[in-house]
């Protein structure tokens, strides 16, 4: 099967792999590069669990061709804390109980920190129809809004996990 | 079944490329899905990096909008405002960053919604071979060899008429919101003139196979108001010139029934 080196950059360090032909750009992640924080959902654009930014915008993972990423700046959950900080959106979904079983969290936090590098004051409206994509089946979907807006609002800041 | 994708520089040079083993892939979240479920039909992706496909340009009267163009930046351009309400329309924030204006005219029952605005809009389809024709033949086409097939154009850019300020409405109806999909989605264009309707053009999204123009309701509006008066002609003809078709969403039967409900909402402005 024919392969195809492709470069990019994730959670700002230059990355280089070698991707079958047609891949997507969520099998790059999780297999070729190791990066487990996108999900596999409905690999139907339907789910948003492997929602990450790409140039800081939301991407559906598993609808991205990966010869399309050449060059492009990706980020993941996984680049979300830093020096071991959780990220204040990370933070603030654990303070309102925002995940129950997870699946859909790495996307729900991607999806919101493309909303707050964008919006950084949105209203509740804004935050609903940013995270409309993301399918969650645990919580109902109103704490992930309240963690959300706390952030927004600078009631949560990033800290470090006991 | 191994792919190859291939990346071609002119739009031109795809279009040459395309053949019965071949699928374009524009903003990927239709082809993707395909791929990712195992689709057998294609074993070639043929793109472009053609940028002539990502060009938003007036020309006098009307806006032409290359293929290319995502619904995000539909929803972020100035001179696409018009159109916005309508890219909203489709998917959540994250597939409005792939999804593109050519895609969406091969975006088989129930999606479509934004092709429904372009049809209201007098919309003309031009290909990589410089052909340009009016969208409803395209959707014609499409509608008689399948999406897949008719995928084999490589449209480059759709030509639309620019409303003037307020004549143009577009709703799409959906049991969940904001994102969910289609029940029905209309798109009107209602020039006025003295008060009255001019030149009327009214399309329905997930009535049909396709999106369709309903030039019945279009007569039935010509020199009347927009009032509870003036539109009864209108709703009582909507029903006639709908096909819609049983889903997961909802049945023809429904479909039909609450159309000229949301066509009424829509021409008397009401939420």
């Amino acid at each position: 099967m024919a392969r195809k080196p492709v470069e990019f950059t994730l959670n700002g360090t230059e990355t280089a792999v070698f991707v079958e032909e047609g891949a997507n750009l969520l099998d790059v992640l999780r297999q070729g590069v190791g990066d487990l924080t996108p999900k596999y959902g409905c690999a139907q654009g339907g789910c948003g669990a492997c929602t990450v930014r790409i140039g800081g915008r939301p991407r559906l993972a598993c609808l991205t061709l990966a010869e399309t990423v050449v060059g492009a700046e990706i980020e993941t959950v996984a680049g979300l804390g830093k020096n071991g900080a959780l990220d204040p959106l990370q933070d603030a979904f654990m303070t309102h109980f925002a995940a129950q079983c997870g699946y859909c969290t790495s996307g729900m936090l991607m999806a919101a920190k493309a909303l707050l590098t964008r919006e950084p004051s949105p209203t509740r409206e804004q935050v609903v129809q940013a995270i409309s994509g993301n399918l969650c089946r645990c919580t109902g979907y109103e704490p992930i809004i309240q963690a959300i807006l706390s952030v927004a609002e600078g009631r949560t800041a990033g800290r470090i996990p006991a | 079944m191994p792919l190859t994708v291939e990346t071609y520089a002119s739009a031109a040079e795809a279009q040459r490329a395309l053949g019965p083993e071949a699928r374009y892939h524009g903003g990927g979240t239709l082809v993707m899905r395909d791929v990712n479920a195992g689709d057998t039909r294609f074993r070639r992706l043929v793109r472009t990096t053609d940028p002539t496909l990502s060009r938003i340009a007036p020309q006098g009267g009307r806006l032409e909008i290359g293929a290319g163009v995502t619904m995000a930046e539909i929803i972020d351009s100035r001179e696409c405002r018009f159109l916005a309400a309508a890219a909203r329309a489709v998917g959540g924030p994250a597939v409005r960053e792939q999804a593109t204006v050519g895609g969406n005219l091969f975006a088989e029952h129930p999606y479509g919604d934004f092709t429904a605005a372009l049809l209201a809009l007098d919309a003309t389809v031009t290909t990589a071979d410089g052909r340009e024709r009016p969208l409803p033949d395209l959707l014609t086409e499409r509608a008689r060899a399948g999406a897949s097939t008719t995928a084999r154009l490589l449209v480059t850019k759709v030509s639309v008429a620019r409303p003037a300020e307020g004549t143009f409405r577009f709703a799409k109806v959906s049991r969940v919101k904001p994102k969910g999909i289609s029940v029905l989605s209309i798109a009107a264009w209602l020039p006025l003139s003295g008060g009255r309707v001019s030149g009327a053009r009214v399309a329905f999204g997930a009535m049909g196979p396709t999106p369709l123009r309903h030039p019945a309701v279009e007569r039935a509006l010509e020199g009347r108001a927009l009032d509870p008066t003036g539109i009864a002609p209108a709703l009582a003809a909507v029903s006639d010139g709908l096909s819609p078709q049983d889903d997961a969403i909802a049945t023809a039967w429904y479909r039909r029934q609450v159309a000229p409900v949301h066509l009424r909402r829509l021409l008397l402005g009401e939420p």
